[in-house]
């Protein structure tokens, strides 16, 4: 059971503690880089460390890493792209050109239990890296990279096609499975040497009919994996929830848009580490909104595989509301029991009981960006 | 020598207090700088050695027109002023 969360935010990274002091048991208890763009963060539950991924704008993304709980921080290197063969140059689907440079980081994520020091990072322009040094250095996973599949990408929120989730499999860590939006899930079985687009099942609302069951095209919002069943993972698509049950061979749409209602639409999800068929989604009225339905804040979560959900709104604004949730601002933690989810509009909820009843903790903050118990 | 100065927006993410170091391009007169500095060359420069995309490098006031090799020549008494764009960030 954590007591403990993150909420990486337009304006800085806060740690909220369940401290039991208020009426509302957590609350702010640090600030750190305050004033700047915190868009990942990463508590490292091997070693203790957390990261934090910041940007910068004019100055580039920039990484840091904290071994005293947020106390102090140092500024630890980030991933860099290898130059360009001369004379290549590679467009995406809209013929935009891709730089061979670091845009942004997206994804940031510990390795195995047995691999101390690995790192995973997801990035836009679409490039993974991976650090075995706690992210003292960083190396492209070429194999990925130099895919000509990846030539199928396509931006999606961004302009450039990016890798938002990483998934380690907890019984053999040199199994990853990566969201790319918009570009599927990926997964390696040989830590990074060779990968398959596996999103077979998965298919897109939004695409000419010839592409819509193209697995390298699919506008994967989240992937997250389920920690004691790895074989069962979760995806918050563009329109609509997937699941696989067979490590990503195949994958069932289990939408179901009117036991879904309001809508099947969002950017994040979670799985309950022990109960596969446990999932929650932030749901929202579906892209050209983007906006809470009827102005209801709600959470739907699923104990059956997809088959049914119940819509959650106990404890969260049902009047005029207009927070999104994006994709990494839900988060549960080891027990099950207890998720949090952050907004656009800077609310923050926490409930200790699966999501029957929310607290809130602040709904005050800068614009939410990641969630993360530690 | 030239005589390099940072925007004060950078100072609080990396001091970068003023120097006079050698060279006689953009990029040796930054590279000196760096030299001493590593951790600010990654705030100025792309991972290629480019000018960030919203950050401008001034010789007396005028802009530099290589942006990529930073060949501009940098004569010895110049002042090298280098600053974030009013755009993107």
């Amino acid at each position: 059971m954590s007591d403990r969360l993150l909420a990486a935010t337009r304006k800085g990274l806060f740690l909220i503690e369940r401290t039991g002091r208020k009426s509302v048991p957590w609350e702010i208890t640090r600030t750190s880089f305050l004033a700047e763009h915190v868009i990942i963060t990463l508590p490292d539950r091997r070693d203790g460390s957390i990261y934090a991924s910041l940007y910068h704008g004019h100055f580039g993304s920039k990484l840091h890493r904290s071994t005293d709980q947020g106390n102090t921080w140092i500024e630890i290197a980030v991933p860099t792209y290898p130059k360009q063969p001369e004379g290549e140059v590679q467009k995406d689907m809209w013929g935009r050109t891709i730089e061979w440079k670091l845009d942004r980081i997206w994804a940031l994520e510990a390795g195995g239990r047995d691999e101390p020091g690995v790192l995973w990072c997801g990035t836009l322009p679409g490039g993974l890296f991976k650090s075995t040094d706690h992210g003292s250095s960083w190396s492209l996973v070429e194999a990925l990279w130099n895919d000509p599949r990846r030539m199928e990408w396509m931006g999606g929120g961004a302009d450039l096609p990016g890798i938002h989730s990483v998934c380690v499999d907890p019984r053999d860590s040199r199994r990853v499975t990566i969201g790319v939006s918009c570009g599927g899930v990926w997964v390696t079985n040989d830590g990074g040497a060779t990968w398959n687009c596996q999103a077979d099942g998965i298919w897109s609302a939004y695409t000419p009919p010839e592409q819509k069951e193209n697995p390298n095209v699919q506008d994967v919002h989240r992937v997250v994996q389920c920690q004691s069943n790895p074989d069962a993972l979760w995806a918050q698509h563009h329109n609509g929830i997937f699941r696989s049950t067979d490590r990503c061979a195949s994958w069932q749409d289990v939408s179901h848009l009117k036991s879904l209602s309001p809508t099947s639409f969002g950017f994040a999800v979670a799985v309950h580490p022990g109960e596969a068929n446990t999932a929650w989604f932030v749901p929202g009225v579906k892209d050209e909104h983007r906006l809470p339905a009827d102005g209801k804040v709600v959470v739907a979560r699923t104990r059956d595989g997809g088959a049914t959900y119940d819509i959650l709104r106990n404890g969260l604004p049902q009047d005029h509301a207009y927070d999104l949730t994006y994709r990494h601002g839900l988060d549960i933690d080891e027990s099950g029991d207890r998720l949090a989810f952050g907004s656009t509009t800077g609310s923050l909820w926490v409930t200790e009981d699966q999501g029957d009843s929310w607290q809130t903790v602040s709904q005050h903050l800068p614009p939410i960006y990641c969630v993360r118990f530690v | 020598m030239p005589h390099v100065v940072f925007t004060d927006n950078i100072q609080r993410h990396v001091a970068c207090p003023p120097s006079t170091v050698g060279g006689g391009t953009v990029r040796e007169v930054l590279d000196e700088v760096f030299s001493t500095n590593e951790r600010a060359r990654g705030y100025v420069l792309d991972e290629h050695g480019a000018v960030r995309k919203h950050m401008i490098v001034f010789i007396n006031g005028a802009m530099i027109r290589d942006r990529q090799s930073l060949s501009d020549p940098v004569l010895p008494d110049a002042e090298v002023y280098v600053m974030q764009a009013l755009s993107g960030g």
